[in-house]
């Protein structure tokens, strides 16, 4: 049976998550279809059809879907689910959003942010925060999946030559209803995708602060990430939340600035190659998970690491 | 409007917990167990509402075994005029819960549903979807701002990019996201109280729901340690690791 994964996209690309998701997909095995649902989302669709993998890409190009709203798009994805045996979406918080509407429509458990592919019906998936892995075996025909993007490797952009078709069925609810958006804006890499992550907690002391970790990031081609202390303090924006309630990162490298390393962070971003925290506190926990720990005064240590860099 | 919120008894979320020696679950013991964070949030929520004349009354539902009815009792004292208890296994999946609370909020005709984005021990983040799904309701999902406008709910939600507000018909449901409210504490008085509300149990046979098993588990491990890292004095070696050591930097 083939394998439909929901692309995210803007309409006018695919975001980077939707890869790690056909790689996921690609484990499981099968003939692999993309669906895109959006308006005007044509060039999406033509990116889509270019991923290595892919043999069929399936365009629902209507208002309906403009804002991918739940109520609309969960309609059309059980729909068309029923004749795959996985339905597939990367855990974004469109994927969360829609994906156990979908379940729930098909009348099927989900299995939320795996990990690893098993087998078609076999999947690992982290629970409690990270603080242990669970194999969870599926049971049901169709299987609806979300898939932790860091878990596994972007599939290639290029290279595919899938067929393109359109999707006709429209759903609108007409219970719910777009107001607007207020999108951060940030010429840095992607959080969830970037290479060298390097993030603020309480021990920043104030918003203005991250200023000094912001020059060390575009320094290292870095995004930037805070701890649910930052964010509460406000300090930064709640889209920059690494941890087990934010964003789930596993860059390359890892700088942990001012953060003590709750559970609930050390969730988003212990799977990074190599972590580095700088902190004061020589107690902290996130020198327990950090392979270079040092114990300074943030406010000298990361100004000497930028000039020194 | 009557508000109905859904609460989880979950593991405290200060305690690192330990996985069973034979694989099969994580050990909750004489562990110190809480009301799920994000339910809290949801039950704060409920209870301004109803400080705000938005709210007529505000019914709280936890499904699982006896032990639960102490976090029942607990959102009794943050404000929730009475409890109903659905007494049924713990850790029952998302879908299975989602079909009980169907039937809670029918039978209670809500208005507006309230639950948490995820609970912190199975980390799912499906039953509010799941629900309005079997509703045919619509859903805000990691909500963090909820404003009543007449027959409507208008609903700003944390998105990746950043946030995105909706407008939703009521009857809806909403999942609380960390930023919504802070939860306030229990007065001593307030709990006194909350012992004299009432909660009532019932059974998910009673309420002709049906459960759903479409995942069975087949072992919970520890995650992989970390190989423990070296302390460097200062930043100059700091640089030189990072250069030759772990080579992540030019």
């Amino acid at each position: 049976m083939a394998i439909l994964v929901i692309a995210e996209h803007d309409n006018s690309t695919l975001k980077g998550a939707t890869l790690n998701a056909v790689t996921a997909a690609s484990q499981i095995g099968g003939e692999l279809h993309l669906l895109v649902a959006g308006e005007g989302c044509g060039a999406a669709a033509e990116a889509a059809a270019q991923v290595a993998g892919v043999s069929k890409v399936l365009v629902a190009d209507n208002a309906a879907y403009a804002h991918q709203l739940a109520e609309n798009l969960s309609k059309l994805v059980a729909e068309l689910g029923k004749d795959y045996s996985h339905v597939i979406a990367p855990a974004t918080t469109t994927g969360k959003n829609v994906m156990p509407r979908v379940a729930a429509l098909l009348d099927v458990a989900q299995l939320s942010d795996i990990t690893a592919v098993e087998s078609d019906n076999t999947f690992q998936r982290p629970i409690y925060a990270g603080n242990a892995i669970a194999t969870v075996e599926s049971l049901d025909p169709i299987k609806v999946i979300t898939v932790r993007g860091t878990a596994f490797d972007a599939a290639a952009e290029t290279g595919g030559s899938a067929s393109v078709e359109a999707v006709a069925a429209v759903h609108d609810a007409g219970i719910s209803a777009f107001v607007g958006e207020e999108v951060a804006q940030s010429d840095r890499p992607e959080l969830t995708s970037a290479k060298v992550v390097v993030s603020g907690g309480r021990g920043m002391g104030n918003g203005e602060n991250f200023a000094i970790l912001e020059k060390l990031a575009d320094k290292l081609g870095a995004a930037v990430g805070a701890s649910r202390a930052a964010v509460d303090a406000g300090f930064v924006p709640n889209d920059m939340q690494v941890g087990q309630t934010g964003k789930i990162v596993a860059p390359e490298l890892y700088i942990a600035v001012g953060i003590s390393g709750a559970i609930q962070h050390l969730a988003g971003m212990k799977d990074s190659k190599v972590i580095v925290a700088i902190n004061k506190d020589e107690e902290a926990p996130i020198f327990q998970v950090a392979d270079y720990s040092l114990v300074a005064d943030l406010f000298e240590a990361v100004p000497e690491l930028d000039a020194k860099l | 409007m009557k508000v109905l919120v859904a609460v989880k008894r979950v593991i405290d979320y200060n305690v690192k917990v330990r996985v069973k020696s034979d694989k099969t679950d994580v050990d909750l013991a004489n562990v110190k167990m809480a009301l799920n964070p994000f339910c809290e949030i949801a039950v704060e929520e409920a209870v301004r509402l109803k400080e705000a004349g938005t709210a007529t009354e505000v019914v709280v539902v936890s499904i699982g075994s006896k032990p639960c009815q102490e976090q029942l009792r607990t959102a009794l004292a943050l404000g929730a005029d009475r409890a109903i208890q659905v007494d049924a296994q713990d850790q029952l999946d998302s879908l299975s819960v989602a079909r009980i609370l169907q039937k809670v909020a029918e039978e209670e005709s809500a208005d507006l549903i309230l639950l948490g984005k995820q609970a912190i021990d199975s980390d799912n983040n499906q039953t509010g979807q799941m629900l309005a799904a079997l509703m045919d309701r619509p859903q805000a999902t990691f909500a963090s701002e909820v404003v009543v406008e007449g027959e409507s709910l208008k609903v700003t939600r944390e998105i990746d990019g950043g946030l995105q507000t909706l407008s939703l018909k009521l009857p809806a449901v909403v999942t609380t996201d960390l930023r919504l409210n802070e939860p306030r504490y229990a007065s001593l008085p307030n709990i006194m109280k909350a012992k004299k509300k009432p909660l009532d149990v019932k059974t998910p046979d009673e309420l002709g729901a049906q459960l759903s098993a479409g995942a069975e588990l087949l072992s919970v491990e520890p995650p992989a340690e970390r190989q423990a890292g070296i302390k460097v004095g200062s930043v100059e070696e700091l640089v030189d690791k990072l250069r030759n050591e772990a080579k992540v930097v030019a």
